[in-house]
């Protein structure tokens, strides 16, 4: 049996753990952006608050991934919960970074004019600040869901959903004819999925970059 | 300070800084020490210095964009130093030499920031909008939907300067507005400006380095030296014609002569008569008015009383018989400056002065040109600023 053979088999088992897969890289990224965004928006003008969060953040990223999903079965249980908060964590270094680095780029003269009209802090940050910072903010969104999209494939060693399942299953069943077949099908998803994540990302923005801007 | 010596009772008080203090943390000297001003309505008092000596941080502390140590802000004979500043800023307008436009806002938008903050309807926001583009020379129809990134420089700061009447404020605040501009286009945004400010005559505070901007556009000057000290505060005829102290003058510099010029318009100078003939006056009438007069000119006018061209009296264009072109007069907004430039490049000894509607009023010579400058002397502060 060719591996097409085989796909045309289980296509809907792999169609499914793609979506779900595409959804947990999702979920995952939302958090880190309603945690990310607002302590970088609270520490991008101190010094050593902005090191320590930053830090912080890195530390995640420094932890191997099956170790963090495994320390979060103790707190979470199996399935989704220790899969969607390890990924949280680490999409948080790019995000906040990202997004730091957009607010620290913002041209004084215009936040300084911005204050000099007499905006207050918050309208500042939904008008000015956040749609200036925004390109920047969004690259680093991208490059959290290529690395999020990568190491969700763990997520199927602690029971959570995803790809990570079919290649587990191929690993676990090694030496059987067709365990290569599920590995490959795991993989070739991800890899499917990384494409399309860009491909998203690019159109995005394309669409909320004001035209006045790259120009 | 020099100021009080001036008739100023008919002046109201729009803005007063009271023994105000900034020190700048980890700073050992204060960058603006103990400064008093007062800041009359409807005029632009210019804040003029080297760099470093407090200008700008005095400029911010009228709209607390910096926070003073110590020391009364009034705006209107009302205490604002502890008003919420976002009421403030938006009665204040604001305009500097980066411009800080918002990229992502279209040109429109950015002039309608502060209106909108003050909760006008769409359809006055709408109106103000094009009202202050007209105001500040750009096209509605062409500018409206353009990005700052799809300007030039002088049409982002003309942008700059729209935005900052957005909410048609009393008082406007300008850091070195036209400073990144070239000297062609600046000497144009600046005559421009000064048209604007006789339409809409705000309170301006404008700061500058530059003494010759300094004294093209101010009402006042406010010299600064280190510390936010000011050293001379009075008008720029005065600070030109009488320095306070040789810091004063040395900041002047060399010039300062030669500045004034430029602040002596015709239009209020005696200009001496000239001997004119009738442009149908035959060769009798000539040297009957020649052998009355000892120039060596004499000036033709038409029926009008216009100026239209010089018959010479002596040396070699006499014996060709001809009449000489009058070569551009000079009207009641010029002034000697442009007097003595005109002589100066068009390489003649006397040029034709007119009145408002192009007749004659007489003729300069070098020798009248020195000395009416020193007759005008000193002259009392300017009165409103002039309609151009
Ligand atoms: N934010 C700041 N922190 C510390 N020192 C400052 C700050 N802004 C200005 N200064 C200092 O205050 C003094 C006055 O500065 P400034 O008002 O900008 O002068 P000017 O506008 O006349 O060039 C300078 O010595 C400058 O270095
Ligand atoms: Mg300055």
């Amino acid at each position: 049996m060719s591996f097409f053979e085989f796909l045309a088999g289980n296509w809907t088992d792999v169609l499914e753990a793609t979506l779900a897969h595409a959804v947990l890289v999702l979920e995952a990224l939302g958090l880190a952006v309603l945690v990310g965004v607002p302590l970088a928006f609270l520490t991008y003008r101190t010094t050593a608050p902005r090191a320590a969060v930053l830090g912080a953040a890195g530390i995640f990223l420094t932890i191997p991934s099956y170790a963090l999903f495994g320390l979060l079965i103790a707190p979470l249980g199996l399935g989704r919960g220790p899969s969607v908060l390890a990924l949280t964590l680490y999409a948080l270094l790019p995000v906040i970074r990202n997004t730091v680095v957009g607010l620290r780029e913002l041209d004084p003269a215009v936040i300084e004019s911005a204050r000099a009209m007499g905006m207050g802090r918050l309208r500042m940050l939904a008008t000015v600040e956040l749609p200036l910072a925004w390109p920047v903010l969004l690259t680093g969104l991208r490059v959290a869901a290529q690395l999020l999209l990568g190491i969700a494939a763990i997520a199927a060693a602690v029971n959570g959903p995803g790809l990570g399942n079919l290649i587990l299953d191929g690993l676990a069943t090694a030496g059987t004819p067709f365990a290569i077949y599920l590995t490959i099908e795991g993989a070739a998803g991800i890899v499917v999925l990384a494409v399309v994540f860009d491909l998203l990302f690019a159109a995005v923005n394309r669409l909320t970059t004001p035209r006045g801007f790259g120009a | 300070m020099h100021d009080m010596t001036h008739g100023t009772t008919d002046e109201r008080t729009a803005i007063r800084l009271d023994r105000i203090r900034k020190s700048y943390p980890g700073q050992t000297r204060a960058a603006v020490e103990d400064l008093s001003l007062e800041i009359p309505e409807g005029r632009i008092v210019v804040f003029v210095g080297p760099s470093g000596c407090g200008k700008t941080t005095t400029m911010k502390l009228i709209n607390r964009l910096i926070e003073p140590t110590s020391g009364r802000i009034h705006l209107d004979g009302t205490d604002v130093t502890e008003m919420p500043a976002h009421q403030l800023r938006r009665r204040i307008g604001y305009a500097i030499q980066q411009t800080g436009l918002f990229p992502h806002r279209t040109v429109a938008d950015n002039i309608a920031t502060v209106p909108k903050m003050l909760g006008w309807n769409k359809a006055r926001v709408t109106a103000r909008v094009d009202e202050l583009l007209q105001l500040v020379g750009l096209e509605p129809g062409t500018f409206r939907a353009r990005y700052p990134k799809q300007l030039s420089g002088g049409q982002q700061q003309r942008v700059g300067v729209a935005r900052a009447l957005g909410g048609d404020p009393q008082v406007l605040l300008m850091d070195e507005p036209f400073g990144a501009i070239d000297p062609l286009n600046r000497e144009a945004l600046q005559n421009e400006f000064l048209r604007i400010q006789s339409q809409v005559r705000k309170t301006i505070v404008f700061v500058t380095h530059d003494i010759d901007e300094a004294v093209r556009m101010g009402d006042r000057i406010a010299l600064f030296s280190q510390g936010g000290r000011v050293a001379q505060y009075d008008t720029p005829e005065n600070i030109l014609a009488e320095p306070a102290d040789g810091y004063v003058a040395d900041f002047i510099g060399a010039g300062a002569s030669v500045r004034r010029l430029s602040l002596l318009l015709l239009g209020e100078l005696a200009v001496p008569d000239w001997p004119v003939i009738g442009q149908s006056a035959d060769d009798a009438e000539v040297a009957a008015a020649a052998a009355r007069c000892a120039r060596d000119r004499l000036l033709v006018l038409d029926a009008d009383r216009r100026p239209t061209s010089w018959v010479p009296l002596f040396g070699p264009d006499r014996e060709r018989g001809e009449k000489l072109p009058v070569q551009g007069s000079m009207g009641p907004r010029d002034s000697l400056f442009d007097a003595l430039d005109h002589m100066l490049s068009t390489n003649t000894s006397v040029v034709a002065v007119v009145d408002e509607e192009g007749r004659h009023r007489g003729a300069l010579e070098m020798d009248s040109v020195r000395s009416l400058i020193n007759t005008a002397g000193r002259r009392e502060p300017s009165g409103p600023p002039q309609e151009v």
